[in-house]
Order: C-alpha cells, then sequence, then structure tokens
C-alpha cells in the first residue's frame, strides 16, 4: 500500500512536467499576437508592444520562456498576467469558487444520476426507465448555454424563485441551480452507468442468497446490491470533478461566478501561457490525486480488492 | 489485482462471474452455446438481436439519417445554403415546414442537408476514439509493466490539455483563416482534433476492463490450452471487453456532435455554407425568446439521432452480454 | 480610442443622450429609504484589462470606471454640446499651435493633495515617455518635443534591436508658468486640439503617482473626480464612494457605487429584471430580439445612438479589389436598411455617411453608394469586368457579428451574382494581425468609434495616407493634400469645410463600405427614479437619483 502511493506519487513528476511543457508549447503556439487587439481597431503604438514583450519576455525562444516559468514556479511564483494580476491571487480567489460549483454539480448528480440508474435499473424497459432515458439524452442533445439560458430565464426572472446570479459569496443555496446545469450531462452518464450496474449485479449469486435468505428488499437493495454497484459510478464521479472544474467555463459565465473556466479561456486567446499552464496544473493535479482517492476507495466499497 | 485502478469504471465481466450459478457460465466460450450447436459470440448475438424490435427500430432510423447525410436532396428541393432577409424568422407553416431562419433561409432543408456534418464527423470521431482508445488500453491492460504505466501517463498528459486549447491550436494550424480547405478536409480536420483529444478517457475504460478480465477463468484456461497472444485478445478479450465502450461510444455521439458545433462557433471548425445540427443550435441561441422553432428542429433531429444510437448501442450490448439473455 | 471586447462597443464621443425616466419622483422605494444622499446604486461593468492608468487604457472596462474617476481639463456635456471646461478655467490661443491654459485653483485628488499645473504636465510627460511603453503615447504627438521623447523601435517591436533610448524626457513643448497655469506648444497649428484634451489620455496624475510603480497606482487609483476608488476585488466588482471634496460642477447625489463585473451580458439582464443590478447599458441581443426588452422594461428602457460607424474595409492590397467600381457595386448590392430591420430589430440605423452624423462638422447622407440598387450595382459589375474567384467576408469569431456579416455575403452574392461567404477569425487578436499585417484576403468589417468629437477624428486616421487606423492601405494624395489643409486651417469651421471637400472625394472613391451607426440599449432598475447617460451612451453616475 505504501509503496504503491509512492509508485504512484512519484509518476506524477514525468506527467507535471509533460503536461506543462505541452501547454505552455500549445499556447505559444495559438496564432496571434497578443498585442495585436489591445488597442481596439487600431494598431498599437510600437512603443507600448516593445515595453510589453521586453516585460514579459515573449521575445525568447518558448523554451527559454518555459525554463523561466519552471524556475519561477519551483519558488512559488505563478507570474503575473499581462494586466498587472498576480497569478496566485487568482488562483487563490478562483479556485474556490469552480470548487464549490463543481463539488455541488457533483453532488446533484450523484443524488439524482444514482436515484434514476438505481430506479430504471430495477425495473428495465418499463415506462420510467425510457421516460428517464430521453430526458437525459435531452441534456445531452442540448447545449449547455442552452440549458443554463433557459433555466435561468424560468427560476431566476419568471418565477423569481432563485437570483438568476450568484452572488461573490457564493451561497449554497445560490449554487443549485448552476451546479444542476453544470452536472446535467454527466448525471446522464451517471444515470446510464449506474443502471447497467445495478442491472448486472441485479443477478448476482450473493443478491439471489440475500433474497433467498428472507431479507426485506429494501435492504438487499440498500446494502448488497448498491454497495456492489457503485464501484463504476465512484469511478465514474471521481474523474468527473476534474472535468467538471475543467469544463464549467459557460456555467461560470452564464450565472455571473468568478472560476477558473473564464480565466483560462479568456488567457488562451490572449496567449497568456503562464496563465493558463497555471491554472491547468491545478487542475491535473486534481484529477490525478482524485484518480488516487477513488483507487483508495474501492477497498472500502468491495472486500474483494486489495492492495498488494 | 496487482494494481488498484484495475476496477472498471463501467461494470463489466468480473472474475468471479464463472462460478455464479444460474446464468449460463463461461460467457466468452462458443463451447457454452445451450444448443450445442458451436457458434461464435458473434453468431449468437446476431441470432439474439433479431429477435429484438428495439434493434429494428433504432437500426431503420440510423438507416434513415445515413441516406439522409448521403443524398439529402432525396428529402427536400428545398435550399438550404441561400435566403433572403425578407423572410427572416418567418414561423412554420405549410410551405416551409419548419419556418425560415434569422438569415431567411428553409430551416428544413438545413436540418437535412445539416445530416452530412453532424453525423460523418461525430460518427467517424466516436469510431476513431474507440479504436485509438480502444487499442491503446488493451496493450496497456494486457501487457501491463513498463509499457502499461507509459501509455497510461501519456493518457494523463493529453487528459490535462484543456478541449478549446488543443482544438484552437490544431484547427488553426492547418485550418487558419484564409486557407481553402475542401469540405470533407476540415471535417477531417476536426474529427482529428475530436479523437486526439478525447482517446484517454475510452483508453483508461478500456484499460480497467482488460485488467478487470484477463484473469478470469476462461482466459486462463484458453491460455492454457496454448492459444496464442493475438487469439486470446482478438477472441475472448476483446468480446468480453466490448460492453462498456458501447455504452460510453453511443453516448458519446451526442457530445460530439455538439463538441463540432462549439469548434465551428469559434470559427475554427466547419465553415459556411457547410451547416450542421450543432451549427443551426448555435446560431438559434439568441433567438429562443422569440423563435424557439429554430432551435427546437435542429435539436429535435438531434436527439432522435442519439437515441437511435444509444438503443442500438443499448441492444447490441444486451445480445453480446450472455448474462443478460 | 477604446473598444470592448463585446459585442456592442461603446463610443468615445459626441453623441448626447438625455434620458429621463418616465417614473413619477414621488415613488417610495421599498427598504432602499428613497433618499438619494446616502444611497446606493449597483452598475453593470467589465473587468478592466489593465491597471486603472489613464493613459494606458484603451478598453471600455476601464475607460469607463476612469471616466468617473477623474475630471480633465475639459468635459463633453452630455447632451452633445461642444465641450466645456471642467477642470480648466480657460484655454488661450491666438494661433492654434501655442495654447495658454489656466486651471480652476484648489480643486484636489483623492488623497487631499491640490490639483496643480505640473500634475497635468508630469502626466501627459509620462504618458509620452517611450520606455514607459503607454498604449495612449500617440495622443502627444501633436506636442512639440514628442519625436525626443518618443522613439519607434528601429525595426519594429520583434526585431532584434532594441529601441534607442529618448534623447529627453520631458516635451519641450510643455511650460509650466505657476502652479495654476502652463502653456503647450504644439508642433503645427491644431484646431480641433481643446477637444482632444477631454479623453482620458490628457487626465491629470497626482504626486503620489510618480513615487510608484504605474501598475501598483493603477490597482489603488487615485484620481480627481467626483467619486473616489474603495476597492477592487478582480472579476467581481469595483466599488466607489462620493469625493465629498469635489468642487467642481457634476457632484455625486447617491453615495456608493458599486461596479459589478460581469462575463455575459445575459445575467446581467436577468439581473436587472430581478432587481439585483440598477442600471446595464447594453441589453444582449436575446432580448432586442422580437423588441422584448420593450415589453420586459417598460418606461426603463433606454434607446440612444453613439458616434460609431460599421465598416466593411477594402484589402486595396489584393489587386481584385482597386477598381472602384467594383467596390461600388458591392456597396450599392447591400441593403442596409434591411439588414438594420432583420438583423438588429432596428436598434441600429443603416449608415448613409462617411463620417458619423452625430460628429461636429459631419455632413449627414454624404455617402452616395450607400443606397440599395441592385440593377444599377450589377451594371457596374459588368463595367468593372466582374469578379474572379470567392469573395469572402471576414470578420472576428469572439463577438457577434456573424448574423449581419452573413447577412452582407448573401446579398452580395444574391444580387451581383458573386461566390460570397462570410468567414469568422477566432480572436480579434488574430483578426487584428491579419489586418495590421496587410494579409487581408478579401473584405473585412471594421468599426470606427471616434476618441473627440470632431470630423477631422473620421478623416485623418481612415482615409489619409499612413493613417493609425487606414490599414488596407488607401491612398488618394488629393486627399491627403486637402485634409493636411483642413487639420492646420485657423479656425473650426475653417476646417470643417475643408474636410467636406476630401470625403467628397472620398466619397468618389469608396475605399470601405459604411454599414451602419451604432444605437445603444440600455436599462435601469425600478429603484433609480431620474438619470442620464453621458455622451457616449453609458451612466452618468452623478445624474442618477433614487
Amino acid at each position: 500500500m505504501g509503496r504503491y502511493l509512492l509508485r504512484r506519487l512519484l509518476q506524477l513528476v514525468p506527467v507535471f512536467i509533460g503536461t506543462t511543457f505541452m501547454i505552455y508549447w500549445l499556447v505559444w503556439s495559438v496564432p496571434g499576437d497578443p498585442f495585436a487587439g489591445k488597442c481596439g481597431e487600431r494598431r498599437c503604438p510600437d512603443t507600448y508592444i516593445a515595453f510589453m514583450t521586453e516585460k514579459y519576455q515573449l521575445d525568447q525562444p518558448v523554451w527559454v520562456q518555459y525554463a523561466t516559468y519552471m524556475k519561477n514556479l519551483l519558488q512559488g511564483d505563478f507570474g503575473t498576467k499581462f494586466s498587472g494580476q498576480s497569478i496566485n491571487d487568482i488562483i487563490l480567489t478562483s479556485y474556490p469558487n469552480t470548487l464549490k460549483l463543481a463539488l455541488v454539480a457533483l453532488g446533484i448528480e450523484a443524488v439524482i444520476g444514482l436515484g434514476a440508474g438505481v430506479l430504471t435499473g430495477l425495473r428495465r424497459n418499463g415506462f420510467l426507465d425510457n421516460l428517464v432515458l430521453i430526458s437525459t439524452l435531452f441534456l445531452i442533445a442540448l447545449p449547455i448555454f442552452v440549458i443554463g439560458f433557459v433555466t435561468q430565464w424560468l427560476f431566476g426572472v419568471k418565477w423569481g424563485i432563485v437570483t438568476p446570479t450568484v452572488s461573490s459569496e457564493m451561497r449554497f443555496s445560490e449554487l443549485i441551480l448552476p451546479g444542476f446545469v453544470l452536472g446535467s450531462v454527466s448525471m446522464a452518464y451517471i444515470a446510464r452507468v449506474a443502471r447497467t450496474s445495478i442491472a448486472e449485479n441485479r443477478r448476482g449469486d450473493y443478491v439471489r442468497t440475500a433474497i433467498a435468505k428472507g431479507l426485506p428488499m429494501r435492504r438487499v437493495v440498500g446494502v448488497h446490491l448498491l454497495r456492489n454497484s457503485l464501484i463504476p459510478v465512484v469511478t465514474l464521479l471521481g474523474t468527473d470533478l476534474g472535468a467538471l472544474m475543467g469544463g464549467a467555463i459557460v456555467t461560470e459565465g452564464i450565472f455571473g461566478i468568478n472560476g477558473i473556466g473564464r480565466q483560462v479561456y479568456r488567457a488562451i486567446l490572449t496567449k497568456e501561457s503562464a496563465t493558463v499552464v497555471s491554472i491547468v496544473v491545478v487542475l491535473v493535479l486534481v484529477y490525478l490525486l482524485m484518480n488516487l482517492l477513488v483507487d483508495l476507495l474501492y477497498a472500502a466499497l468491495d472486500p474483494r480488492i486489495r492492495y498488494e | 489485482m496487482s494494481d488498484p485502478s484495475t476496477a472498471s469504471i463501467v461494470s463489466t465481466p468480473r472474475i468471479e462471474e464463472p462460478a455464479q450459478t444460474g446464468a449460463p457460465a463461461n460467457a466468452g466460450l462458443p463451447e457454452s452455446d445451450r444448443r450445442n450447436k458451436p457458434r461464435g459470440l458473434l453468431g449468437d448475438a446476431w441470432r439474439d438481436l433479431r429477435r429484438k424490435p428495439l434493434f429494428w427500430i433504432s437500426a431503420t432510423f440510423i438507416l434513415i439519417f445515413l441516406v439522409m447525410a448521403a443524398f439529402p436532396q432525396l428529402f427536400t428541393s428545398g435550399d438550404a445554403v441561400n435566403g433572403a432577409l425578407s423572410r427572416s424568422r418567418v414561423e412554420p407553416s405549410a410551405d416551409a415546414w419548419f419556418g425560415y431562419d434569422v438569415q431567411g433561409r428553409d430551416v428544413y432543408a438545413r436540418v437535412i442537408y445539416g445530416a452530412r456534418a453532424s453525423i460523418v464527423v461525430a460518427v467517424i470521431s466516436v469510431i476513431g476514439t474507440l479504436l485509438i482508445g480502444g487499442t491503446m488500453g488493451i496493450i496497456a491492460g494486457y501487457r501491463g509493466g513498463w509499457v502499461d504505466a507509459l501509455l497510461s501517463r501519456i493518457a494523463d498528459v493529453f487528459f490535462g490539455l484543456p478541449f478549446v486549447l488543443g482544438a484552437i491550436v490544431i484547427l488553426t494550424t492547418f485550418n487558419g483563416s484564409g486557407t481553402s480547405n475542401s469540405e470533407w478536409k476540415i471535417m477531417g480536420l476536426v474529427i482529428m482534433s475530436l479523437v486526439v483529444l478525447s482517446w484517454p478517457v475510452v483508453m483508461r475504460l478500456m484499460r480497467s476492463s482488460v485488467l478487470a478480465t484477463k484473469e478470469a477463468d476462461y482466459i486462463v484456461a484458453a491460455r492454457a490450452l496454448g492459444a496464442g497472444t493475438g487469439r486470446i485478445v482478438l477472441k475472448h478479450l476483446l468480446p468480453n471487453c466490448l460492453a462498456p465502450l458501447l455504452v460510453y461510444g453511443t453516448i458519446m455521439v451526442g457530445s460530439f456532435i455538439g463538441a463540432e458545433a462549439t469548434l465551428s462557433f469559434l470559427g475554427v471548425g466547419l465553415k459556411s455554407p457547410v451547416v450542421s445540427w450543432g451549427i443551426m443550435i448555435s446560431e438559434a441561441q439568441n433567438y429562443i425568446r422569440v423563435s424557439p422553432f429554430l432551435l427546437f428542429f435542429p435539436a429535435l433531429f438531434l436527439v432522435v439521432a442519439v437515441l437511435s444510437f444509444v438503443m442500438l448501442g443499448e441492444a447490441v450490448r444486451e445480445a453480446l452480454d450472455p448474462k443478460l439473455r | 480610442m477604446r473598444v470592448s471586447k463585446r459585442a456592442s462597443a461603446v463610443a468615445l464621443g459626441a453623441a448626447f443622450a438625455l434620458i429621463a425616466s418616465g417614473c413619477s419622483s414621488g415613488g417610495n422605494e421599498g427598504g432602499e429609504g428613497g433618499n438619494s444622499s446616502d444611497g446606493a446604486v449597483t452598475i453593470h461593468g467589465v473587468q478592466p484589462e489593465n491597471p486603472l492608468v489613464p493613459a494606458n487604457t484603451t478598453e471600455t472596462g476601464g475607460g469607463k470606471i476612469i471616466d468617473d474617476l477623474w475630471t480633465g481639463l475639459v468635459e463633453y456635456p452630455n447632451n452633445g454640446g461642444a465641450p466645456q471646461n471642467a477642470v480648466a478655467e480657460s484655454i488661450e490661443t491666438t494661433d492654434s499651435k501655442v495654447f495658454k491654459i489656466k486651471i480652476k485653483e484648489n480643486t484636489k485628488f483623492h488623497d487631499g493633495t491640490v490639483v496643480k499645473a505640473k500634475n497635468f504636465v508630469d502626466a501627459w510627460n509620462w504618458a509620452a515617455y517611450s520606455p514607459n511603453g503607454a498604449q495612449n503615447a500617440s495622443f502627444f504627438a501633436d506636442i512639440d518635443g514628442f519625436a525626443d521623447v518618443n522613439k519607434e523601435d528601429p525595426d519594429g517591436p520583434d526585431g532584434p534591436q532594441k529601441a534607442p533610448e529618448p534623447t529627453a524626457d520631458k516635451m519641450s513643448g510643455l511650460k509650466v508658468v505657476d502652479d495654476w497655469n502652463f502653456e503647450v506648444t504644439l508642433a503645427a497649428p491644431t484646431a480641433v486640439f481643446p477637444t482632444k484634451l477631454g479623453y482620458s489620455a490628457f487626465m491629470p496624475l497626482p504626486d503620489a503617482f510618480f513615487s510608484q510603480k504605474a501598475e501598483d497606482f493603477g490597482k489603488k487609483p487615485i484620481g480627481n473626480g467626483p467619486v473616489k476608488f474603495v476597492s477592487w476585488e478582480d472579476d467581481v466588482a469595483i466599488k466607489l464612494t462620493r469625493f465629498d471634496d469635489y468642487s467642481l460642477r457634476d457632484k455625486m447625489k447617491v453615495k456608493d457605487v458599486t461596479v459589478k463585473l460581469y462575463q455575459d451580458e445575459n445575467a446581467a439582464y436577468n439581473d436587472l429584471l430581478s432587481g439585483n443590478l440598477d442600471f446595464l447599458e447594453s441589453i444582449p441581443v436575446s432580448a432586442l430580439a422580437g423588441d422584448k426588452w420593450k415589453s420586459d422594461l417598460g418606461d426603463r428602457a433606454m434607446n440612444t445612438t453613439t458616434p460609431t460607424t460599421a465598416f466593411i474595409a477594402f484589402p486595396f492590397y489584393d489587386k481584385r479589389f482597386q477598381n472602384p467600381k467594383l467596390r461600388k457595386a458591392v456597396s450599392l448590392a447591400i441593403d442596409r436598411q434591411e439588414i438594420s430591420d432583420k438583423i438588429f430589430f432596428g436598434t441600429r440605423k443603416p449608415a448613409d455617411s462617411w463620417a458619423n452624423p452625430l460628429t461636429p462638422g459631419a455632413k449627414p447622407g454624404n455617402c452616395t453608394v450607400c443606397k440599395f440598387d441592385a440593377a444599377q450595382a450589377k451594371q457596374l459589375l459588368t463595367e468593372a469586368g466582374g469578379f474572379q474567384g470567392e469573395m469572402v467576408f471576414y470578420y472576428n469569431a469572439d463577438s457577434s457579428h456573424k448574423e449581419w456579416m452573413d447577412a452582407v455575403a448573401q446579398q452580395v452574392k444574391t444580387n451581383l451574382g458573386i461566390n460570397a461567404r462570410a468567414e469568422g477569425m477566432p480572436t480579434f487578436a488574430v483578426f487584428r494581425a491579419a489586418v495590421n499585417a496587410h494579409k487581408m484576403k478579401g473584405p473585412y468589417r471594421a468599426a470606427w468609434q471616434q476618441d473627440y468629437p470632431d470630423v477631422e477624428n473620421w478623416v485623418n486616421p481612415l482615409f489619409v495616407k499612413g493613417g493609425s487606423s487606414n490599414d488596407g492601405l488607401y491612398s488618394n494624395p488629393e486627399v491627403d493634400r486637402l485634409a493636411k489643409e483642413a487639420s492646420g486651417a485657423p479656425s473650426l469651421e475653417a476646417s470643417h469645410e475643408k474636410f467636406a471637400e476630401a470625403v467628397a472625394l472620398v466619397d468618389q472613391d469608396v475605399p470601405s463600405l459604411p454599414i451602419y451607426f451604432y444605437g445603444l440599449q440600455s436599462g435601469h432598475s425600478e429603484k433609480i427614479k431620474k438619470m442620464e447617460l453621458n455622451n457616449v451612451g453609458e451612466a452618468d453616475i452623478t445624474t442618477i437619483e433614487l
């Protein structure tokens, strides 16, 4: 167990370097001049461009820029944006917001997705099963900006149930709607996967035994069936946290949440390699650590799984 | 199990499954066929499929969409490209069943012509993703050791790339403005970027299935009988690990149609006059309140198409999975 | 010029917008006290791209805050009239070359120090000094001695050579006489110079600015305007409060102003409707469609025009576009009225003149090819010998230009039979990089927002050889000569007459196609009983009454 953990942690190092360099290089290869659009329809003064180019060392080859960036990173300095904002500050303020949103989304998709999955898995091909299938397909097929726009309009303005945008305090009640919107696509995946898993395990011999023993159905489903069917769902939920955090661009925009999605997107468009890499790197770490956590969770859920 | 990440994402036949009572055991082995007729797994599945109405319904729909993609002029004589502003956002009527869009173009004709780009891009990308991700997953899972570690870490690097960033770079490099790539070449590039950026998930999925399956009794038995690696992988491993990929892949068709729209919307994907459902949906977004039909029709076609693929996938998966018979 | 990266650009200039809300002033607002003097409002904003330094701000997000935090020598009245003195007591000249500027005594910066003549001179010298890299440096090019403090890089910013050190750090044309007087000498007579002085590049800076780094100052700016800076939480909100020592005309009526920074106008609009936002200066397209916003907002809806024009520019460096008859044919094939009606729901008016008619000195209706005439267009195309190949209209896909560019391409295709289509380029930066490098392969969208209210600003930058935004490389020596004469004319009237002659020649050459004039649709909450928009359609926060 200890050795296994150590090995996994050590493998983070090459992935970390590979990912950061690849992203740094990709952002650097985005076409366009970061300062060409800064002054509107008029060309920026050459003196301004020269000043900024020198300040951010953009005239250096890409590996030199990357090496400088990594050197500062090891000292805990993520650098500054072209706007003069410290990237450390951006990460500190926007990450908690995105994390909160993603956790709420994760919670909602787990509850609704799992609930729908269990219900449909137990009664496959019934009316409810088809209803869930079709409604989840609508969620997949409609782009998130449509779902967000429509729900914000209905719940926020027309019926006045919630405030349309999220305040800077990020209260839980305000996050339910954006969380639902963000989690809607994954919810569909969770429901499908849970349904399949439940349906398969429903025929497991241990379920048969439990029923034969005369256990009440509620106990059979709740304790035996659910626990064994949770593994694939937990895996999906675990990998999803990173995906939710990285994929929240549209949701954050619609609901006015100051999160990382917009920071990354804008930084890509303005070719700010340091910003993109800094934010994505934290995301990759979240994703890798979640995977590790999920792996450890398996043992708790399924006694048949053992670590070496 | 030597690596805890072996547990599959989607439930797969587990090690102890052959021990289950009741269900026809030894899933992958043709010898286990109840009627004692030697028939392969696929033949078995086909027998099973033929009896499912769900299969026939979804297959019919998919056939219609494929014909629509190949010969759109069979379905409409309308003009999907040219319009007139004078009939901008005219509601559906007997003349134009689905109405006219903001530029005054026939929505019905556009939905029909949009099937080609949407279906071609989504289906080929899904197939490509499944092939590349699946192959990498099988290799990583079956070989294990340093091969597994290397491939998994490469997948991690790709997984960390933000989709928008990767797509912008790949597509502007090959499909920047001013380049006059043909419709098919652009589709190819869009497909390539979708595949490059989404194979790691499939790879993990496949790898975990393979890891869970490769120690199963029937594989061990096959190996003991002297079967070669190729035979084990193709005949025994692959059919038993296909189910989760099918579930995932069919849903992915829907997501890819949307992803293609995002790329076109950013100006790096398909270019006018090529039309797709995703493009139509994005174009309709500002008019949801006044002209909801602009959103409704392409979304409807999209849902029906994705539904057909999901149903087909479901039917095939159930046919392949002996426990569900 | 400031540019919004979003769809709706906001101009800086001299439009007028005097809107008093229809709400009766006696309404009692639940819970808000109904009292202006200690009231608070929340208005819409976007995250500034740079620290708030006036000479380094060229975009609307930060420009709006700077306009509130600073008061310049002159101000542009909300009703669009001629510029009036603000901090300036008087600006005198006899030859349009030497200007004697006297400022009002004892006005204060927010840190309590007094605004003196040297605060202006030092601020301008800082902005012009090339190593400081200010975005607005070129605004000081009129002043004598600018060339000594602002050295261009000999091989461009990307070249290996470094820019030479300037030979001076102060412009010789600026002289402080005493605390309240200074003198400006220009390199050449420029009648329009006093009009420029209201632009944010010319704002004074307190002594505290020069003792710290500009970007540190910009995070906690100290201005001399009606409100002072309180706090700035990135991407969330900027808080401003009334400056109680403010002694000029436009004092604040409410106390606190929160500028809430949005990423999405639909979100801001929904906040406005549900009472969480008090003012939004650009209603999103989703609400403009079908005039939904008018029924949503009722008499809280405000509609105004701004001195900004959308153009389609031709790349003169591409041989295919060098025939004026072809350009005229394309212009006549575009039905601007239909685009205005169907794409913009009437919120943007079809363009019919070269300079925006809201600009002093501009003549309305002087674009003879801005009408729609398909028959004449066809004939001109035949005379021009047709058009070979595909005509692609380019735009930047990161803001909403797709609809109208698609419509233009479709009309050209239908009416001229040319194989035309519109194509987006992913970002404004990519788009501008191609425009700046003269690599466009077809007509492309452009927009011009005047920097200061005078027709000069619509001719020199756009149609004169070497003009700062003449990106298509249009050149007509006769136009250049007339514009030069007009710029150096002794009076504004004489200058305007000469410019009219130049524009008449431009009309024959059709270097670009004016398509529509921008309009601005805004709305306010029920809480606000009365407010005005300034000359560019932004909220004039000093007029807000609850």
